[in-house]
This record gives C-alpha cells, structure tokens and sequence, in this order.
C-alpha cells in the first residue's frame, strides 16, 4: 500500500478551509442550540402540563429521529420554504442548532432539577421573583454541574456536523469525499479527516476540563 | 401584625393544618412547638406562602397575602426567613450572600448593601468571614451568615423554622444568641423550635401544636408549668 502524502498536500488548503466551516458551524450550532435548548428546557419544566407539552413534543421529535433525516428535512423542506431556495450552511447551521437545542435542554432540565429547592425557597424568601431567582441563585450553580454533559454534547456536535457534507456544505468530509472521489484513495483522505476531527475534539475536551477545574476551585 | 384565620393546608389528601387561628402582635415572640409532622412548619412557611393556602386568610399588616391582587413578593421583602438547613448561595461569598437580595430586589446600590452587610456581619459576630465562601464555615457561622441576610432585607418579621435542629451541639448557644439580640430588639419573630430553654427565656407566648391544630397557647412560665391539655402534657413529659 503506498500512502500518498502528496495528495493530502494538495487538498491541504481546502481541508484548511473545511475545518474552519466545520468549526464555524460548531460553534454556531452550540451557541444557537444553548440558548434554544435553556428556552425550552425551562419551558417543559413548566407547571402547566398543557404549556410545556409542546416542548417535550420536541425534545421527543428532535432526539427521536435521525439527525441526517433532520438534515435533509431542513435543507430540501424548511430553509427552500423560507428562503425560495436552498443554501447548505444555513441548513446545517439551522439542522445541528434544532438537533442540539434538544439534548441541552434535557442537560439544562437535569441541572436546574439537580439544584436543592432550599435555594429557590431561599432566594424567594428574601422577595427575589422566579425569574431573579433563577438567573442569580439556581442557573449559577447548576451550570457548574452542567458542564461535563454539556462538554459531552459539544464534541457530538462536531463529529455530526460531518453529516452537512451530504447536502454540499463544504466542511471537513466534504473535500474528504470529494479527495477519495478524484483519486478513488480511501486511506488517505478518511483518515485525514478523522485526524482532523479528533485534533477538533481533543482541544475541546482539553478547554473543557480546564473551566470544570478552574470554577471547581472558585 | 399577623393575623391567621382558619388557615388550612392541604398536600394532596393529607390535611396537615386544620383550621388554625392565631395572632400574633409587634414585637412578639412567639415559639411554636409540637411533635414532628404536627404542622408546625408547614404553619411558618404559609405566612410566607412558600407553600400555597388551600383555605383561609393570612393577614400581615392588613394586607391579605393569599389574595392574588397583592404582590407576593412585595411582602416576602417584609417577611425575613431562616432554614433548618440554612441554604446559603454557595456560589457567592458570605457578603454577596448578603448584598444579593437588597441589590437585586430593592436595587440598593452595591456600596450601600456591603456597609449594610459588613454592619450586620458584625452583630452577628462573622465580619472576618465577609469574604469567605460558605463551605468553609462552621454549621453555627452558617445560620448566623443566614439570619444576618434575612436581615439585610429589613424585614418586620422574622421566621425561623427550626434554626438549631441541624446544628452540633456545642454551636447552638451562638444562633440562640442572635436570636435573643434580636428579640431584645425588638423583633417580630415566630420561632419553631425543640430549644426549649429558649422557648422559656425569650418566648412572649409559646404554641403547642399536634396533629395540624393549635392545642394550647401561653405564656411560657404556665405552659410549661401548668399545661392544661393532655396532650400538651404528654408531650412536654417526654421532652423535659
């Protein structure tokens, strides 16, 4: 088997770029699904059965079905249904933002529901509303706790963005395709890619388990 | 300052307070005892609506707390509370436990709160502590940290369900001390407690409760020493 180094430094400036979307659409997708996954994980921890139906209807849609099939959902239905026509990066960003609001809802729901309810009772003893309460005394504390699954959600994001390379948004395995396709090689470019990815989650895991440590000692 | 009228508490089909009436004046102390499960502080956690009435009216300064026009959390601010289990904000240092609720909810200015605070540490004795977090202090600094930040909200009243009952032995003295400091004060307090010798020394009326009914209210001297009730008196020869 004769490994061909050449080809990987040919495709190397578009690996580069890949990477970058790849990471850009992490990033996007872990800053949208955080902020949508809190909204809805408070909102199917609502009192009222009927109000927070609707979001344990989508926790259960949105982790019940196949990411791919989302993708393919959002890029060939919901984004042309919008827009008129179809645009890859959006439809990944959008996908994997849908998809991970899902997960960190329930991890946001576990956190806030790990807190002892002495600090709710607490904070609304001394006249703080729900919302004050929530924000200064319980979401403090339970995103501490939340961080390993949270961590745990952001390197599956990264490793299921590689799914948009089927809809043609050029990330990582998109070029890793399109390098196995010219040169029919399969070595070289998947384990490329993989080499990527794993440098991607590393780094992440590494950040990661320093914020775990340095709010562990605060 | 209080008035409690056929309050009643339900948890599902569990009737845990039948139809008490109580009230209780400015600058009273009144200490609630009985045996657990007896309702005692389901009672305190009412006047400050932590659980929800299911009959009845409570009434502080005037003012109908169960009725839904009144702002809930308008009154809680006049309504100090102090946990069996303290419940301190473990992610804040002492003095922010202390400064978060006046900053925050009456939107005190920071520097007006850490004086306000710094000055309350100091009566309560922990003002070396100001910028310690709470997992480094002893369970007696807890509660002293914990009455001093229901205090920081200036309230009228104070509720103290069991503050003593999770403590060590030998640092019980230094919350009951607090307690009497502020009694002396001239505070409003219901206190549910099993410190009899506190319920004797500071008490301006003592509360004997079983089976979610108030059974006898005195002063402590006759409660204690002449109790008229049986149950009252079964009770009491089992403790003293």
């Amino acid at each position: 088997m004769d490994f061909r180094f050449d080809i990987i430094a040919e495709y190397a400036p578009f690996l580069l770029k890949g990477t970058l979307l790849t990471i850009g659409l992490s990033i996007a997708g872990i800053l949208i699904g955080t902020v949508l996954g809190l909204l809805i994980g408070l909102g199917k921890m609502m009192k009222n059965k009927l109000l927070a139906f609707p979001f344990t209807l989508y926790i259960t849609f949105f982790r019940g079905t196949p990411l791919f099939v989302q993708i393919l959902l959002v890029h060939f239905g919901v984004v042309p249904l919008f827009l008129g026509e179809t645009n890859a990066i959006y439809a990944a960003i959008i996908a994997l933002s849908l998809n991970s609001a899902a997960y960190i809802a329930e991890i946001f729901r576990a956190g806030i529901e790990s807190i002892d309810k002495g600090q709710m009772e607490a904070a609304r003893s001394l006249g703080m509303t729900h919302v004050q309460a929530m924000w200064n005394v319980i979401l403090p504390q339970a995103f501490k706790r939340m961080i390993p699954p949270l961590g745990n959600e952001f390197i599956v994001l990264i490793k299921e963005s590689s799914l948009a390379a089927v809809i043609t948004a050029p990330e990582i395995m998109y070029w890793g395709r399109a390098m196995a396709g010219q040169y029919y090689k399969v070595w070289e470019p998947y384990l490329t890619a993989a080499l990527i990815y794993l440098v991607l989650t590393i780094s992440l895991s590494f950040l990661l388990n320093r914020l775990e440590r340095r709010l562990k000692t605060e | 300052m209080i008035q409690i009228q056929n309050l009643k508490k339900s948890f599902g089909d569990n009737e845990v307070l039948k139809d008490i009436n109580l009230n209780i004046a400015p600058q009273e102390v009144v200490v609630v005892i009985g045996p657990s499960g007896s309702g005692k502080s389901t009672l305190l956690r009412c006047i400050n609506l932590l659980e929800s009435i299911t009959d009845g009216h409570i009434h502080i300064e005037g003012k109908d707390i169960t009725d839904k026009k009144n702002n809930i959390n308008k009154m809680r601010q006049e309504v100090g509370m102090v946990f069996q289990h303290f419940n301190l904000f473990p992610h804040k240092t002492v003095i922010e436990n202390l400064m978060m609720a006046p900053t925050k909810v009456r939107k005190v200015s920071p520097e007006v709160a850490r004086n306000k605070g710094l000055e309350l540490l100091k009566k309560v004795g922990l003002e070396e502590k100001a910028n310690a977090y709470p997992s480094s202090l002893s369970g007696g600094q807890k509660q002293r940290v914990a009455i001093a930040r229901a205090l920081a909200m200036e309230p009228k009243i104070m509720l103290f369900d069991e503050p003593t009952s999770a403590l060590d032995p030998e640092v019980v003295g230094e919350v009951l001390e607090v307690m009497k400091q502020l009694a002396k004060e001239g505070m409003t307090m219901v206190v549910v407690t099993h410190e009899m010798g506190f319920a004797r020394e500071v008490g301006d009326r003592v509360i004997f409760m079983d089976g979610g009914y108030v059974v006898e209210a005195n002063v402590p001297k006759e409660l204690f020493e002449n109790p008229q009730h049986e149950r009252t008196q079964a009770f009491l020869s089992k403790i003293l």
